[in-house]
């Protein structure tokens, strides 16, 4: 379960959203610059808001009325964002193994096998990101992101450069492996395609502000309204 | 050739490289990760050293090391002896002469790093001495260098604070850039074209040294 009320500034642009959802994969959707990287970016961590309050399975992890903000390491969320950002002097198990640092060497091994395996990125261990093409890359940085076991997955537009068969197998194999290892994921896209070909709940964001929030099929329609309304008007 | 003085050059940049490294890698990783208006403030105080001239610098740490402040009176009842007029003296002169030599060039090279690999390593739950270790350093190699390099060739060629701090004793304060100084008072330019050429022979080395060993291991972002 996924809570936050949200208030942040990034220069001139303001978001303030407040949702709470349980679904086990959620779209946030909306244009360009409506705020979805800066929603995740929130959530995940990284930036802290003005003021709000982010909880993950009822458990805060940001608080701004108590001065509460877990790093973003330790908050058990991942982000996987549309710029693979791999370490560029590791190799693609080395960038894998990054966040396994706890771990044996031999369960490390192990681990990292799986991810690969799970993205299909095996044959890609050796290799030097700097090898990789932006599909191949884009592997790696979500088998990197799930190796911790994280509770809460963040997706950024991830799957940009992967084709549109690739895209879908690896889609049907990562949302397979989110159920059984029970984590959430919320996946941002300005693609309405990805938000129906998933099948899920759609938080819709638009200039900063929560639309929207319910059924894929539901919202969309209802946006798809929305902007013919617009156009027969203007 | 006094080899007296050419051994504690090398002795004196030795030593005020390497604690200049334990400073200058977590201060200049606090300067470009960390937040909070007072970093603004603690960058200048890092590089005043850079626009003080090197005679005031060590005219203010001559007094302060001194028998009249209690920092020096702490100190000498510390270490049983004062630090003006010491090796140790030099040393603290030096780090404090060279620190934005240091720093600089870390701060430069720790910020070209892209700030999603930061980000990244952060959301994997690197701490910030291993973010600095595994992630900074290694991508930031040649700043690395150059703040070695730097630092090194600015304290084998300080003048100024390290006679008003060490004056001029043989085997403790007597650097190569004084025994320079007292040749050429001397009237004795012979020695001290000998002396001048071995303190540019050794930046010339260092440089060569460093910089050939940067190539071959292929060395390319700053």
């Amino acid at each position: 379960m996924l809570e936050f009320s949200l208030n942040a500034r990034r220069g001139s642009f303001h978001l303030q959203v407040e949702c709470a959802f349980a679904s086990d994969w959620t779209v946030v959707f909306g244009p360009s610059g409506s705020g979805k990287s800066t929603l995740l970016r929130l959530l995940a961590g990284l930036d802290r808001p003005a003021r709000g309050r982010i909880a993950l399975d009822a458990h805060a992890i940001t608080e701004t009325a108590t001065g509460l903000h877990l790093a973003p390491g330790r908050r058990h969320t991942a982000l996987v964002a549309q710029q693979p950002a791999l370490f560029p002097h590791l190799s693609v198990a080395a960038n894998v193994a990054y966040g396994l640092r706890s771990l044996d060497r031999a369960t490390r091994a192990a681990r990292v096998e799986e991810m690969l395996a799970l993205t299909g990125a095996t044959d890609l261990a050796r290799r030097r990101p700097q090898d990789l093409s932006g599909g191949e890359a884009q592997r790696v940085a979500l088998a990197r992101a799930l190796a911790p076991a994280p509770r809460l997955l963040l997706l950024d537009e991830p799957f940009s450069a992967l084709d549109g068969e690739a895209s879908d197998a690896l889609l049907e194999r990562l949302q397979s492996w989110l159920r059984e290892n029970r984590v959430q994921a919320v996946m941002a896209t300005h693609d309405a395609t990805d938000a129906l070909a998933t099948s899920a709940e759609v938080l819709l964001l638009r200039e900063g502000r929560l639309a929207a929030h319910g059924p894929a099929a539901e919202v969309l329609a209802a946006e798809r309204e929305r902007l013919a309304t617009r156009l027969r008007i203007t | 050739m006094d080899w007296q003085a050419f051994a504690l050059s090398l002795r004196l940049a030795t030593v005020t490289t390497a604690i200049l490294l334990t400073i200058a890698v977590p201060l200049a990783a606090l300067l470009v990760l960390g937040r909070g208006r007072w970093l603004a403030a603690l960058e200048a105080l890092a590089t005043l050293p850079m626009v003080l001239p090197p005679t005031v610098l060590g005219f203010f740490l001559l007094v302060l090391l001194g028998p009249r402040t209690a920092v020096g009176r702490g100190i000498a009842a510390l270490l049983g002896h004062p630090l003006a007029f010491s090796f140790t003296g030099l040393v603290v002169g030096s780090v404090i002469y060279s620190l934005p030599f240091a720093v600089q060039p870390l701060v430069a090279g720790f910020a070209s790093v892209d700030t999603a690999l930061v980000d990244a390593a952060r959301l994997l739950g690197a701490s910030p001495a291993r973010l600095v270790t595994s992630i900074l350093l290694p991508l930031a190699r040649r700043s690395l260098l150059a703040a070695i390099v730097l630092s090194f060739l600015h304290t084998i060629g300080e003048f100024g604070v390290v006679l008003m701090l060490g004056g001029d004793i043989p085997g403790a304060t007597r650097t190569l850039s004084i025994v320079l100084y007292n040749q050429v008072e001397n009237f004795d330019y012979a020695a001290a074209n000998h002396t001048a050429a071995i303190l540019l022979g050794m930046s010339v080395l260092a440089l060569a040294l460093i910089y050939s060993k940067a190539q071959n291991h292929g060395v390319g972002r700053a």
